[in-house]
């Protein structure tokens, strides 16, 4: 599903991804760990076509299209999702009116037919339910005056909306009490599926006891320096990253 | 996204850029007293109409062209304007729209008014003016049946002589300010609304403006009045074809409420704006203001997209007591686009209240400035005012302005302003566009948001289609 081939990047003049790779294929969760500026969330960013990231090698497939032909929108109606880890607000446009038009925009872009309104708003409750979000929160603006924890809440919601085929969790559980932690969670083992992959990006173990990743990779320096199973996040969790980056050395 | 792509996304056609191919009756540039005699004549008006005019104009010609407001253009003159056109085949008024010129109509469908439509949906009666001669109006029967008058200014004179005479220049004096001067000598058509005491209007009064004819000014009047306890709802829509050259459209709008009465009075203005590079489009100088006596209510809502320059402050004087004004304003600028435009809030009677919600979007290299002001006078106890002012801006190469002005004379006045200026932030766009939007979309729907609160106030077909609009002249402006 995503092929990553000794990808650089660069923010500001800063090379970021110093020659990442890695496979995704449909139906695996893999968890990418790493310490403080190792280019955790450049790499989500560098994926879905953040402004202001320039690629200056390597090629990344998804879904067997180079996505750096491809703009934002593009590569999100092919199924690429990212929860971002600080989500912006929009004043004055409701979260329900933003779901629709992003499905609508996502369904059109693959000739599907629109979901009608009273059918798209009774999906929207659902979704609302399943990330243990008031109603309310649908007339809302987007975003608008959510707390941190409503936030990521919110942006687990567009993704059951959405139904992509690409997850990418961008530190989704950084900030996250036990309950909001159990409740994405949630999102994300019902959303697991044969055609349907994760990336996990995160700081800590802890997401992880909730959510069993097939592969858990560091990353460290702009590159991927040790992977494994899940046992993998387990032994981090004890030694911390300096063990790694000292093997790697 | 990128300020690069933001740059391209801004650059627009404009969608009602046709003229329509007919022969018309215009008048060779220049404006004297001959000009104005000769306008007073083809519309066979009274004596003290031409009268009424020719001090107007004498008045003009004594006063200068206002310069305070932040806009900036080349000097016009007034004797290179044609002021009246008529297409030829409405010599002979048509009866019905069957009777009316098919290429007229054709241009109506284009705007998407049409009539035939309209008179079979039955939802809202159209004044149609086109250039300087109200072609078809429909549904005046169904109106006829609850009292309403709702008619050309022309035919009012001769229909009503008495109420035209009595109410014409009676909230905008003909020395108000050089415009209002200029459109008292020469003004050519417009509408007239006069709804009795204690009725509602049964429907949305509404009057699309459009001026077709190369270098003609369009200086239309309307003078809506509403008798005691009455309650009516006008919106007006503009639209001009796509020219070259800068072409002046200097209206006034004069409202009457009287004790009890309710005006809600939108406009959708899509005058042409001229092109990327600011040539040709409309200078749109318009004076309009209400008058509300005793527990009356004027509601001022407008939707500002077109024109080169606007130069506009719907105004309210509170004169009865407990009397009310509102002023709910969309100004949206882009390329070279500027507009001064906001409102004044005159209250004179005792606890008037008014509320001011503006909200200005810059785009491209424009210039949007909001100006209002709110006056409490010394007999004004217990006046209360609240303003909210807030500027979007996209890109970095436009400007917004906020000027507000409060003057009061009476301590128990309470006068509330806030301002905000934001701008559409590239994080806003990429959150939209990993969500599946175009950059357009995306744009339009952020400042849909940013507008929500004025939108409202529409009456909900024409805020569907400001939506729309907004959408239309935002295209270019990211991308």
């Amino acid at each position: 599903m995503l092929s990553i081939k000794d990808l650089r990047a660069e923010v500001d003049g800063k090379t970021i991804l110093k020659g990442l790779s890695l496979e995704i294929n449909a139906g695996e969760v893999h968890a990418i760990m790493g310490p403080n500026g190792s280019g955790k969330s450049t790499l989500g960013h560098v994926l879905s076509g953040r402004p202001g990231y320039e690629i200056t090698g390597g090629s990344v497939e998804f879904m067997g299209k180079d996505i750096f032909e491809m703009e934002t929108e593009e590569r999100a109606h092919l199924g690429l999702f990212l929860a971002f880890q600080y989500p912006v607000e929009i004043p004055g446009v409701s979260n329900m009116e933003f779901l629709k038009a992003a499905v609508d925009a996502v369904r059109e872009s693959r000739d599907e037919e629109a979901f009608d309104t009273v059918g798209f708003m009774r999906k929207a409750r659902e979704a609302c339910t399943a990330v243990d979000l008031d109603q309310a929160f649908l007339k809302r603006g987007v975003n608008e005056g959510f707390s941190g924890g409503e936030k990521k809440r919110n942006e687990l919601m567009q993704m059951i909306l959405l139904e992509p085929k690409l997850c990418i969790l961008d530190e989704t559980d950084s900030g996250l009490d036990i309950d909001a932690l159990q409740v994405v969670a949630n999102g994300v083992n019902t959303m697991r599926a044969e055609d349907r992959a994760f990336l996990l990006v995160t700081h800590y173990q802890r997401l992880l006891d909730y959510i069993e990743p097939d592969f858990v990779h560091v990353l460290a320096d702009g590159r991927i320096v040790k992977s494994g199973d899940k046992t993998l996040a387990l032994e981090l969790e004890e030694k911390g990253y300096g063990w790694l980056e000292d093997e790697v050395a | 996204m990128s300020q690069e792509q933001i740059d391209k996304a801004i650059a627009k056609d404009y969608a009602a850029g046709f003229t329509t191919d007919i022969e018309s009756d215009t008048l060779p540039p220049g404006l004297n007293e001959e000009t104005i005699r000769f306008i007073s004549a083809k519309k066979n008006e009274p004596e003290w109409l031409l009268e009424w005019r020719l001090e107007a104009f004498r008045v003009w010609r004594e006063m200068d062209v206002p310069e305070w407001a932040h806009v900036h253009y080349p000097e016009i003159n007034f004797q290179d304007i044609s002021y009246y056109s008529q297409p030829k085949s409405m010599e002979d008024r048509p009866q019905s729209l069957d009777e009316v010129d098919p290429e007229l109509l054709a241009t109506y469908e284009k705007l998407g008014i049409p009539l035939h439509e309209q008179e079979a949906l039955a939802g809202v009666a159209v004044d149609v003016v086109f250039d300087s001669v109200s072609v078809a109006t429909t549904f005046r029967e169904k109106l006829a049946e609850a009292g309403v008058l709702f008619c050309s200014i022309s035919e009012a004179v001769h229909a009503y002589p008495d109420l035209v005479r009595k109410y014409l220049g009676s909230v905008v004096p003909r020395k108000d300010n050089f415009y209002a001067a200029l459109n008292s000598a020469v003004f050519s058509d417009g509408s007239f609304v006069y709804i009795p005491k204690g009725v509602r209007c049964p429907m949305e009064l509404s009057t699309y403006f459009r001026i077709n004819e190369a270098n003609t000014g369009q200086f239309e009047r309307t003078l809506i009045v509403a008798d005691e306890g009455s309650h009516v709802s006008y919106l007006e829509g503009c639209t001009a074809p796509m020219r070259d050259e800068n072409q002046l459209h200097a209206a006034v709008v004069e409202l009457v409420a009287m004790d009890d009465a309710e005006i809600k009075y939108s406009t959708v203005q899509n005058w042409y704006p001229g092109d990327a590079e600011g040539k040709g489009g409309i200078y749109n100088f318009v004076t309009k203001r209400g008058l509300a006596h005793t527990n009356a209510k004027i509601s001022w809502t407008q939707v500002e997209t077109g024109s080169a320059v606007t130069w506009k402050y719907p105004s309210c004087i509170l004169r009865g007591d407990n009397s009310v004004g509102e002023f709910y304003s969309v100004a949206l600028t882009n390329n070279m686009q500027q507009a001064d435009t906001g409102t004044k809030m005159i209250h004179l009677g005792k606890n008037t209240r008014s509320t001011i919600i503006s909200k200005g979007i810059s785009a491209g290299k424009s210039s949007n400035a909001y100006r209002g002001l709110v006056r409490v006078g010394p007999a004004a106890k217990g006046a209360r005012n609240y303003t909210q002012c807030d500027s979007l801006l996209i890109g970095d190469k436009c400007a917004a302005h906020t000027f507000p002005y409060i003057e009061s004379k009476n301590p128990t006045g309470i006068v509330e302003h806030e301002a905000s200026t934001s701008k559409v932030s590239d994080d806003q766009l990429y959150l939209c566009q990993q969500r599946g939007l175009d950059p357009e979309k995306a744009v339009s729907m952020i400042v849909n948001g940013f507008c929500k609160e004025v939108f409202k106030e529409l009456p909900m077909e024409f805020a569907v289609e400001a939506g729309k609009l907004l959408e239309v002249s935002l295209e270019g402006s990211v991308g």
